[in-house]
């Protein structure tokens, strides 16, 4: 065979190629200087997961406006796409926002798998950065990080993965997982169950509910037959809400204890009311954390958007902006000085409602976890759990 | 079934147009025109079903989706495989899977065979949904296109997405020759008839069973062809691709288009996509406009765009005459 | 699995069941009756669900939303019917499919501009928030007992209604023979109204129960969509009865898949559909023939 297999010889290179080619010549920001910078955003606007969409697209937009609404002093023009969480179409969406609509960044996704797709197309020399404010897939920092590929939320590992210690400290010695079977769901009981073992616990059996199914009657028989001495969980949403409430009405709350990671009780607190009181998860952030920065950003952010609106998503939209900023302002906006913005941001402090946090070598933030009890339909802190906790990033060779 | 001389002409026409536009259209509505010519080899393959046998397939995206898992599982992370033994065994594979669900579902008419396509497509997409070692519902990449080497020439490198374009286009032209050509045929005359009165097709004599079948298992390899040539073009593939909203959207086309045309199909793949495209521009609530569009489509222009440009064309009165050359048939039961 | 397990996941199917017929009794009787596929039935359960949870904001009580939001769907599905719908009783099936297509989409965007993206909840009645204790670990919530009950009640109410009315008499020869029925001098039209938004109103009303043990948020109306045609599928399109025992069926088999092939789970309920279909391809108790 002749080697025709060169790997820079994809599909996508070409489409990006035109966008890279106008990057790196330098005079693309003497004549486009004054031009806005273009921000393409791919997020949910539809469907189930629309609230998260929305609190990233809010809480980025305010970031940039409580700079002055400038990035490296150009102007700011957005253009989004509603994902409607479809893989399908995550492909064309993403060459749309780059070939036709030539974004000087990505912002999005929300979907793990939609993320892989992106990281794919975009994880190639000469596409624009792209900046993820939710998707947790480990696969995006680890197996497929690229030097223009960041996150602002977390990996699916970093939000579970103290939880298996916290849970054996409170002197539980049996487990059942329980999630959705899908990406996150998988890697994240994955991280608690492996974790809870080290620390000498047992996990006597892992139940994945078909996605996005919420009928969740039948594993609560067989939860209460098998008397775990804890339960860990990841639902997110409505469903998030649907296990709550139907674990709570099933008797089970009082009787065996529930955990999860954060999502189980994040944003649900108030529809999810009584069935939410008392569920201890581990996330990377905590609405009562009493940093400035904090309470700084869910007074803007409640004032503008509602008040008990701000959550985690919006906090990961509200850095993910936060990061550009830094990138913008260390090349003064000069768009085409790609390999600078991305050694400023991967140098980047970011100043964020959870506390300061800084990026591992494949971009993934480097953050405090925490453990949170819901109290009164508030999160509360109990304790932090793990400090600059670190993704292992397997498989990222860039 | 053969197509009215300014049919013939705009089609030859457009296929000129079709082999030109990479020279003259930018990138990105090149690419955009490979998707609507992959689009379109889909939905002819459900006009086969719809258009001309009769039969309401609500599963359809299953056979799309199930060639392009067969291509991306048979692909290494390391090199492309060969297009020679790849494309037959993908849609092979589409039209094994067609062979069994038509063996069960074509006995059943109206609504049922509706909602029996669509329970096994159903079956389809959620056994990938839940196939943990293919990506479960994250899906899974294609790393390479498939490669057309003859020891060791080169003789297409689908990696050029010129030559990509050009193999689609011929792809598309190749499908469409080949099932008017089946239409032609006596198989296709009493499909035809099926169509038009399934139980004098049967008085007369033919097991129509078996050429609803066949008519089905065909239809069935053609969109596996399509996928096939999804997955290569956008080099991933996920249980989404054979939900049954795309096989909702697909015979939105293919009515969009002009039912029992084969180019009317591809006609309304161009018209969605661009639609689609044009309007994502504007606003996030794009599905608002798309789903008033869809009933105004369902209200006013049941023969498509198809229908619509056949009045143009031959006004009311001279049209009648040259119905028969359209294959337009009345779909009422 | 012992007995008292086993006959614990028998109740949960068993209650899954009840729901399930809950929503696709409107269904059937769409479906059967006008031989209309109504693909946004699933869309009118998501704007029960929501209507319900706006209202007994407003009101405070449970059973007054209820009360109030079963006559507002009624109008909302005469406005569709009026204008859409109704043209459609000539055409075939496929301008059916793509009609009510475009009312899901249409619907499902009307709901994210009337109420957001947020997700909600129903609190359950304060007079059904109790529970039994079932085993030794597991309680079962009167409220889900409550939906059963409701189950059987519609079942029993529609059965007698189109069985023993002059009414009932007056749809089922509609859907045999419109224009007999026209030519006797009763107007159809105004029947096939009537039809459609009870259809409507129930899938509503499903929406409304099923909101306090659910929750309410955007898109939460697709999923139970398709189950709910396969439900009415298996009974036989047009049949009470079918509907009765195919929502019993898919509620105990997607249970005992749930428990026992958790692989698959999501397959059986289809590959059930797909076995029964062919071995009655009208469905358990469909007419033989087809519309």
């Amino acid at each position: 065979m002749t080697t025709i297999f060169d790997g820079d010889r994809r599909h996508f290179l070409t489409l990006a190629g035109a966008t890279a080619a106008a990057g790196f010549i330098p005079t693309r920001f003497a004549i486009a200087g004054n031009a806005p910078v273009k921000i393409g955003i791919l997020l949910p606007y539809s469907g189930t997961y629309a609230m998260l969409g929305e609190s990233i697209t809010n809480a980025f937009k305010m970031r940039i406006d409580e700079a002055g609404g400038k990035l490296g002093g150009r102007s700011v023009e957005y253009v989004a796409i509603d994902s409607e969480m479809s893989v399908p179409k995550a492909g064309q969406n993403v060459n749309k926002l780059i070939s036709k609509q030539k974004a000087d960044f990505i912002l999005g996704p929300v979907h793990s798998g939609i993320a892989a797709v992106m990281a794919k197309i975009i994880g190639k020399k000469g596409s624009p950065i792209m900046i993820d404010p939710n998707a947790g897939s480990n696969a995006v920092t680890g197996a497929l990080c690229a030097p223009n590929i960041f996150r602002t939320s977390f990996s699916n590992w970093q939000t579970a993965v103290m939880a298996g210690p916290a849970m054996y400290d409170a002197g539980h010695r049996t487990i059942i997982t329980i999630s959705w079977k899908y990406g996150a769901g998988i890697q994240m009981m994955q991280a608690g169950r492996e974790s809870f073992e080290k620390a000498g616990g047992k996990s006597v059996k892992d139940i994945l509910n078909p996605f996005p199914s919420v009928e969740f009657q039948a594993h609560l028989s067989t939860i209460a037959d098998m008397k775990p001495d804890a339960v860990f969980a990841f639902f997110s949403g409505g469903g998030a809400i649907k296990f709550l409430k139907d674990y709570e009405a099933a008797g089970l709350k009082a009787k065996i204890p529930l955990y999860g990671t954060g999502f189980l009780t994040e944003g649900v607190e108030k529809p999810a009311g009584s069935a939410a009181e008392g569920v201890q998860t581990t996330l990377h952030y905590v609405r009562d954390l009493p940093n400035e920065t904090n309470k700084r950003f869910i007074a803007n952010y409640e004032k503008q958007f509602g008040a008990g609106k701000s959550n985690v998503f919006a906090v990961q939209g509200y850095d993910a902006a936060s990061l550009l900023l830094q990138g913008m302002a260390a090349v003064d906006g000069d768009v085409g000085a790609q390999g600078k913005i991305i050694s400023a941001m991967g140098s980047a402090v970011i100043d964020s409602p959870r506390g300061k946090f800084t990026f591992s070598k494949s971009h993934n933030p480097v953050q405090n976890i925490y453990l949170r009890e819901v109290r009164n339909g508030k999160q509360v802190t109990l304790k932090t759990l793990a400090k600059g906790l670190e993704d292992p990033a397997v498989g990222c060779k860039a | 079934m053969e197509f009215s001389r300014p049919v013939r002409w705009l089609l030859l026409l457009a296929v000129l147009l079709l082999a030109v536009f990479p020279f003259v259209g930018a990138d990105y509505y090149t690419e955009l025109v490979v998707r609507i010519m992959i689009f379109g080899i889909f939905a002819m393959s459900l006009d086969l079903l719809i258009g001309f046998t009769g039969l309401v397939s609500f599963g359809h995206a299953a056979f799309f989706g199930l060639a392009g898992y067969v291509l991306a599982i048979v692909t290494p992370e390391s090199s492309g495989v060969s297009l020679f033994w790849s494309l037959p065994l993908s849609i092979l594979a589409s039209g094994l899977a067609a062979a069994i669900i038509g063996w069960f579902s074509v006995r059943t008419t109206g609504i049922y065979f509706i909602m029996i396509t669509l329970a096994f497509a159903q079956m389809v997409f959620y056994y990938f949904q839940e196939a943990v070692q293919w990506g479960g519902s994250d899906g899974m990449f294609l790393f390479f296109r498939p490669t057309v080497t003859i020891g060791n020439t080169v003789i297409l490198d689908l990696e050029q997405n010129r030559t990509f374009y050009y193999f689609v286009l011929g792809s598309l032209v190749a499908s469409l020759l080949l099932v008017k050509r089946l239409l032609g045929s006596p198989f296709g005359r009493v499909i035809m008839g099926i169509k038009a009165n399934e139980s004098r097709t049967r008085a007369i004599g033919y097991a129509t069973f078996y050429y609803k079948w066949v008519s089905f298992i065909i239809a069935g390899m053609l969109a596996g062809l399509a996928g096939y040539l999804e997955v290569t073009h956008t080099g991933t593939i996920s249980p989404g691709y054979l939900a049954w909203h795309e096989s909702g959207i697909v015979i939105m086309v293919v009515v969009l288009g002009g039912l029992g045309t084969l180019y009317g199909p591809v006609i309304g793949a161009f018209v969605f996509v661009v639609l689609q495209d044009t309007l994502q521009d504007y606003t996030s609530h794009w599905l608002l406009i798309m789903g008033i569009l869809v009933i105004l489509i369902a209200l006013f222009l049941p023969k498509g765009v198809t229908g619509l440009l056949d009045q143009i064309l031959y006004r009311q009165g001279i049209q009648n005459t040259n119905n028969e050359d359209h294959g337009h048939q009345d779909h009422r039961t | 699995m012992d007995l008292t397990v086993f006959l614990v996941q028998v109740l949960n199917g068993v209650q899954y069941g009840f729901l399930l017929f809950l929503v696709s009794s409107g269904l059937t009787l769409v479906f059967g009756i006008m031989g209309i596929i109504n693909l946004a039935h699933g869309a009118f359960y998501m704007f029960g669900a929501y209507i319900v949870f706006w209202l007994n904001g407003v009101l405070g009580n449970f059973f007054m939303a209820i009360l109030l939001g079963v006559p507002i769907m009624i109008v909302l599905s005469l406005v569709i019917e009026r204008f859409a719908i109704s043209y459609l009783y000539q055409r075939d099936h496929l301008c059916q499919l793509l009609l009510t297509y475009g009312l899901i989409l249409i619907l499902n965007e009307a709901q994210l501009l009337i109420w957001g993206s947020d997700f909600y909840s129903v609190p359950v009645p304060e007079i059904l928030s109790g529970r039994i204790a079932l085993t030794e670990n597991q309680d079962y919530p009167i409220y889900r007992l409550f939906i059963s009950v409701v189950g059987l009640l519609l079942a029993g109410g529609m059965y007698l209604v189109i069985q023993k009315t002059r009414l009932g008499m007056i749809v089922r020869a509609g859907a045999s023979n419109r224009e007999m029925v026209e030519v006797l001098g009763i107007n159809i039209n105004l029947v096939f109204s009537i039809v459609f938004s009870v259809g409507a109103a129930l899938a509503a009303f499903s929406g409304m129960i099923a909101a306090p043990v659910s929750s309410v948020f955007p898109g939460m109306g697709n999923g139970i969509l398709i189950v709910s045609f396969v439900v009415v599928v298996i009974g036989g399109i047009g049949s009470i009865k079918g509907a009765f025992i195919g929502a019993m069926l898919i509620g105990l088999a997607t249970t005992f898949g749930q428990v026992l092939l958790p692989n698959l789970a999501s397959m059986v309920v289809y590959a059930l559909m797909a076995g029964i279909l062919v071995w009655r391809p009208q469905g358990l108790y469909g007419r033989t023939t087809s519309s």
